[in-house]
């Protein structure tokens, strides 16, 4: 016992047993945000820039659920993000913008368009699987660019209005940037809710065994194609959800969005963060994305900058932000909770 | 073909580019038998098992499984039609911990995989029958301990709490006291005979010792063939056994 303790340091042992409190207190924080800006207490930039975190997280949380928990190394999540961001777009300038109907048809066109490129891509392993999904995303890609009648080709589609929500004459407008602040926080929190539930379940405890053991787990009769090709699907479909908000809050979705830069960049998110847990792409997101912000209003070569810091993760803290603050394993989670 | 042979290989053959690895090997086990193949090293011990649980695709031949030809099928179909094995090498989930471990073939076993939205933890039959796996191969203590810091005996161990969990009705026992210390090979030869004799097993070997006091039947593999096959005394009295393998012994 004393020598697990000895390998949680102070900080640690705090968030464990002040752990409802500080989500307690991070909630209160998040609802009272705006009223910060409002004051002035913090520039009207900051609302968006919470917004941009939060988009960010629930992305980087759909890739993790195929990098750090099914071990899947997909460089092409984008691809996701990217098609969401479209679909959204191409629904709201010519149908409608009621998020009844576009969330619903967003998620199902990303989870149909991820058990296709997931038949082929998660048939490979390690590398092989990175290049199979960089060439999807890059394919995609490649048609938002060349299909312009379509997508809008090199400038996107554009002129995105605000969402709305609601039926017949109760249809709620979301047309300020606070009260998007406030879905994309309620969306954020739902699809963190479902992750959760997700990773904990059987499901996702057999996600965590093929990430350690594929072939272990097949010796026992799991046919792990099936679960690798499910977790793709359901990353895929949160990544869409996430492209929706992007395209609402950015009032525009461009081929940008479905690049390999925005794989990457959400990549590095996971390895900042620490990949494998659900709080760790929130920390990621937030870390990188004010970080780019503090960087490039101060120097133009930013991303060089950057550049440096990953590389520091790399070598120095290959378990992100988290592992700073949590024990690493569950098992030590728990032993940890018996002494507290 | 017999009606209680739960395994039956047939002409079974495998090459290796140039090199037959196994060549024409037809070996049947009986329902319930406790069976070793032994051969020296090369002989072609692991590449039957490989066949025989589905990790290599034989060149010529056939694997009967409770009768149904499972010569193309994948791993995970043969263990599902109640083939459990272990490995010669630990071949666990070596970041999670023993508990975990065991869990998850647990939860294979009961259906439970798809259970997307129930935490696992909280699942009292998961829990019960995870930790009653693991106090049976003597591991009670070990639950929450990551199996990569266990002992070596320990993994050992675990490697067959994981294969029982799936409740097989054959077990492939790959090496199962390799690297063992005699205390933790006296140990593991306790555990396997405490097996319910229902469970059909098909051990391969290097401990004469471990064989002997384990099986009623011995096949007997040597350059890709069977050159013996039978109960062990007249294994053990063969001329040609004596002089290319058990010879060397003593």
């Amino acid at each position: 016992m004393a020598t697990i303790t000895a390998q949680l340091n102070n900080a640690q042992l705090w968030l464990l047993r002040n752990r409802k409190w500080t989500v307690v207190a991070l909630l209160l924080l998040a609802l009272i945000f705006p009223l910060l800006v409002r004051f002035r207490i913090l520039n009207a930039y900051s609302l968006s820039l919470a917004i941009d975190v939060l988009i960010y997280a629930i992305f980087a949380m759909s890739l993790d659920l195929l990098l750090g928990y099914t071990g899947l190394i997909s460089f092409g999540h984008a691809a996701f993000f990217g098609l969401g961001a479209y679909i959204l777009a191409y629904l709201s300038t010519r149908l409608t913008s009621n998020l009844l109907l576009t969330v619903p048809l967003v998620l199902l066109g990303t989870a149909l368009a991820a058990l296709v490129i997931g038949f082929f891509a998660v048939r490979t392993r390690g590398i092989y699987f990175l290049m199979v999904t960089l060439a999807f995303g890059q394919m995609l890609f490649s048609i938002a660019i060349s299909w312009s009648s379509v997508t809008g080709g090199s400038d996107g589609l554009t002129g995105v209005p605000n969402p709305s929500l609601g039926l017949g004459p109760l249809n709620l407008a979301i047309d300020t940037r606070e009260n998007f602040y406030f879905f994309t926080l309620a969306i954020f929190l739902i699809s963190f809710w479902l992750l959760r539930r997700i990773v904990n379940s059987p499901f996702g405890w057999t996600l965590r065994g093929i990430r350690e053991n594929d072939a272990r787990l097949r010796a026992l009769g799991v046919n792990t194609f099936r679960f690798k090709l499910a977790a793709f699907v359901v990353g895929g479909a949160f990544a869409g959800l996430a492209g929706l908000l992007q395209a609402h809050s950015a009032s525009i979705a461009s081929p940008e969005n479905l690049y390999w830069t925005t794989s990457g960049q959400v990549m590095i998110m996971l390895l900042v963060g620490g990949a494998g847990t659900l709080t760790g792409p929130l920390l990621g997101a937030a870390t990188v994305r004010l970080l780019q912000n503090f960087a490039s209003t101060r120097t133009e070569r930013w991303e060089t900058l950057m550049g440096l810091v990953f590389i520091a993760f790399v070598l120095f803290l290959r378990g992100g932000l988290i592992s700073l603050l949590r024990p690493r394993t569950t098992a030590e989670t728990s032993r940890a909770q018996e002494i507290i | 073909m017999s009606s209680t042979a739960i395994l039956q290989v047939e002409h079974l053959s495998k090459h290796f580019g140039g090199l037959a690895a196994l060549n024409d090997v037809s070996v049947q086990v009986e329902r319930g038998a406790r069976q070793a193949i032994i051969g020296p090293n090369g002989a072609g011990k692991s590449t039957l098992f490989n066949l025989i649980a589905g990790e290599l695709v034989p060149t010529k031949g056939q694997v009967y499984l409770q009768g149904r030809d499972v010569t193309a099928l994948p791993v995970h179909t043969r263990a599902n039609f109640g083939l459990g094995r272990t490995f010669q090498r630990n071949n666990l989930f070596f970041g999670l911990s023993a508990f975990e471990n065991v869990r998850l073939a647990v939860q294979h076993r009961r259906r439970l995989n798809r259970e997307l939205f129930r935490a696992a933890d909280k699942n009292d039959l998961l829990t019960r029958e995870s930790h009653g796996l693991l106090q049976r191969v003597g591991l009670g203590e070990r639950a929450d301990q990551i199996v990569r810091t266990l002992a070596y005996g320990e993994q050992r161990a675990l490697e067959i709490a994981l294969a029982l969990a799936t409740e097989p009705q054959m077990l492939l026992l790959d090496e199962p006291t390799a690297g063992m210390s005699p205390a933790e090979t006296t140990q593991m030869v306790r555990l396997i005979e405490s097996l319910p004799r229902a469970l059909t097993l098909l051990v391969v070997e290097h401990d004469m010792d471990v064989v002997f006091s384990l099986a009623d039947r011995i096949t007997v593999l040597h350059y890709g063939q069977i050159i013996a096959d039978g109960k062990p005394n007249a294994v053990r009295a063969n001329p040609l056994v004596q002089e290319i393998y058990l010879g060397v012994q003593t």
